[in-house]
């Protein structure tokens, strides 16, 4: 790891897995920013390549829309009371001490805004109403806050209303991308789907070759001939992992192969649409429309029967919005949409599995499970990969109550913030993560999220535990008999 | 006329005509901000974990989320016990001034005659105790403005005049009933000319006019909370 400036990470050690909420540490994270977009890429997605002449006024038109648009920020802009429930719950506080990353005073940045041009009190009297201006001190401070938010939602758990500071940051984003405002990693990711057909920028030839690859590999490890199909005509399910799982996270992308030869399901995966992954959700509306689209179209291609979205968080908190961006889906065979990790779940509830797990191939392993933030809170997948991982593994552990499932603290990098130069940032919010990890003992993290699998490894060394980091399917991939 | 009696005649008038303003600012606005929210369309699903898959369910857990602040709860005990003491104070408060707008008085207003001003007594310190967490926590410090002070001292006042008029300088009830019924039936009748109940009932109509235009609209957006009142039903009626 590059050298990088510590200053905004807290280093005080937890209580049994757990951080006390630190001391307020004015402006502890301010200059942590990522880096601005470039023009190649902002042209490509059909945003404004600088920051446009009247970017005030079309910000704040721009806001006016969204008001009209999306019931959750409009609701959430009124009502909260700033108890401060939400205050010592966001994993980029608890690293940083930063007050602006209290998720209240992270979503007060937009409401001060709303309240100057949408609310009659505000308009009158701005101070009185906690009201300010859209000028170029608050656009910077958007720009470095609503992408120190991981728009992870554990914030939304402890409100009293729900309130979900992922929706203040999708549409403070929606807005920034709008005026043209926005961040090189997201953009970049987002025009290298419509490019490739995936956030890593494979190409098809390069995926096919990493498909064959792995082919010889499980061949030689395990004798069996597993496929790896590509663009298969006429084929049962269309898998869309996240395509890190063909490059860097390989076992688990064997762990599916494995699962469908086992169970003698044909499948494929499209050089159309390789990636579940969707960018455009940390970005704007109508890229994430786009993005999520080409699903539909790649499965409509290859004429598939189903489609199962891989082990990726956001991809999944997308795959849940298909038929509300992308229409309806019932030309597929439900259910839908459909995650692998459910998948296999259905398959091992029918027996489908049964005589075919060897656990103890497992057993070098003390598996824990780390929710990822929009697998579990966004796409209500908490207790699938618990059930995978008991019936392919004996020794299984969880993490502190406050830690888990539904409470789960984000990796650290999640939506759009898995980038380099904002490391202080990324290493102190996934210094939560790592200290429950470390209190189990675990020497394998397993998680059902790409970001997670790319972020633990990092964030688990720069805090000193020891642990393997790797995918649900890749342990029940260990334990199958083939 | 003598100079006095015209000017308390004005005085009345003018609150009779304050009054109904605030009234109708009360409603109107109320109005327009929920019917604002519920026309304005969600476009992805939003439920947050753990949901449940039905409507009933998820009308079960807003019910649960109004009614006990479970989420509270889970975040701040000693926040959540403030909080729901004070709104649970505030109701039986509201309830028993049913009796001051009602003719025949409902039972349950009546029943509450023995704890009603009790209430008063909790619900001030519950006040006292939510200003004193924001001053002395420097989170709360933090995050609290001059809207969040102001909600708090307007209803910490208000509680304050009504414990007064009960208690000390007491005001003649039938006066105001006359009062409020009067206003209630549009046959407007004077004010009972005493100071206290007049702070107090011009503290309610400011709490009327900033209600719908504040932080205090939480009454009601809680209802329109996508995160808490959709059901997780993405994969409904699907084999499983």
């Amino acid at each position: 790891m590059a050298k990088f400036d510590e200053a905004p990470i807290i280093k005080d050690p937890p209580i049994n897995g757990i951080l006390r909420p630190p001391d307020i540490r004015e402006d502890a994270s301010v200059g942590v920013k990522c880096w601005p977009s470039k023009p190649k890429d902002t042209r490509a997605i059909d945003l404004p390549t600088e920051r446009l002449p009247d970017w005030q006024a079309r910000g704040v038109a721009k806001l006016g829309e969204l008001l009209e648009r999306n019931k959750a920020l409009r609701v959430f802009l009124d009502i909260c009371v700033r108890c401060g429930a939400c205050a010592d719950k966001c994993q980029f506080y608890l690293g940083t001490g930063d007050p602006r990353n209290m998720p209240v005073a992270r979503a007060e940045l937009l409401r001060a805004v709303y309240r100057r041009y949408y609310t009659p009190l505000g308009r009158r009297m701005p101070q009185a109403a906690n009201a300010a201006d859209f000028d170029e001190e608050m656009l910077a401070l958007w720009y470095t806050y609503f992408y120190q938010c991981s728009e992870c939602r554990r914030c939304s758990v402890f409100c009293p209303y729900g309130i979900d500071t992922a929706e203040i940051t999708i549409a403070a984003r929606e807005i920034m991308a709008e005026i043209g405002v926005s961040t090189k990693y997201v953009t970049e990711v987002v025009a290298k789907v419509y490019d490739t057909g995936n956030n890593l920028g494979i190409p098809p030839a390069a995926w096919k070759d990493n498909c064959e690859f792995l082919e010889e590999d499980v061949l030689e490890q395990t004798g069996v001939p597993i496929k790896f199909p590509v663009d298969m005509q006429g084929a049962e399910v269309l898998l869309v992992p996240p395509s890190a799982d063909n490059f860097a996270n390989t076992e688990t992308m064997i762990g599916y192969a494995k699962l469908f030869h086992v169970l003698g399901i044909s499948w494929t995966t499209s050089t159309y649409c390789n990636e579940g992954g969707n960018f455009g959700l940390f970005l704007n509306f109508a890229n994430m429309k786009k993005v999520n689209n080409r699903i539909l179209t790649a499965a409509r291609m290859l004429g598939v029967k189903t489609i199962i979205w891989g082990e990726c968080g956001h991809a999944w908190r997308a795959g849940i919005f298909t038929p509300s961006l992308s229409g309806p889906m019932d030309e597929f065979d439900p259910p839908y949409p459909y995650h692998i990790s459910q998948f296999t779940v259905d398959m091992l509830r029918r027996g489908a599995l049964n005589g075919k797990i060897d656990k103890n191939a497992n057993d070098q392993y003390l598996v824990t499970y780390h929710d990822p933030c929009n697998a579990a809170r966004a796409g209500q997948l908490v207790e699938e990969p618990r059930e995978i991982i008991r019936a392919c593994c004996n020794r299984f552990v969880e993490m502190p109550a406050d830690t888990i499932r539904e409470k789960t603290f984000c990796c650290g990098a999640g939506n759009g913030l898995l980038t380099d130069e904002i490391m202080p940032i990324r290493m102190a919010g996934g210094k939560p993560r790592a200290m429950a990890v470390k209190h189990t003992g675990a020497n394998f993290l397993a998680t059902v999220c790409a970001i997670c699998k790319a972020q633990l490894p990092e964030s688990m060394h720069y805090w000193g535990v020891p642990v393997e980091v790797g995918g649900v399917a890749q342990l029940l991939g260990n334990a199958l008999k083939l | 006329m003598s100079t006095p009696a015209a000017l308390w005649t004005l005085f009345a008038t003018l609150l009779i005509g304050l009054s109904y303003f605030a009234g109708v600012t009360f409603v109107l606005g109320l109005l327009w901000r929920l019917v604002g929210y519920l026309r304005t369309p969600m476009p992805y699903p939003a439920a947050l974990t753990p949901a449940p898959t039905t409507d009933a369910g998820a009308a079960a857990r807003v019910a649960g989320d109004v009614l006990f602040f479970p989420s509270l709860f889970k975040a701040d005990k000693a926040l959540w016990a403030g909080a729901w003491v004070f709104h649970v104070a505030l109701w039986v408060i509201l309830i028993r001034h049913l009796r001051y707008f009602t003719y025949p008085v409902p039972g349950i207003s009546v029943a509450m005659s023995s704890v009603a001003l009790w209430a008063g007594y909790v619900f001030g310190v519950a006040i006292l105790f939510l200003f004193w967490r924001r001053l002395a926590l420097p989170r709360a410090l933090y995050v609290s403005g001059v809207p969040d002070y102001f909600a708090l001292a307007l209803l910490g006042l208000i509680a304050a005049t009504g414990i007064l008029t009960k208690y000390w300088l007491h005001v003649n009830l039938v006066d105001v009933k006359a009062f409020t019924l009067g206003l209630l039936t549009l046959r407007p009748v004077a004010p009972p000319a005493h100071p206290l109940f007049l702070v107090h009932f011009l503290l309610v109509i400011g709490l009327m006019l900033y209600f719908p235009f504040s932080k205090l609209l939480h009454a009601g957006g809680i209802f329109f909370s996508p995160t808490r009142n959709q059901p997780f039903d993405v994969q409904k009626c699907k084999k499983r």
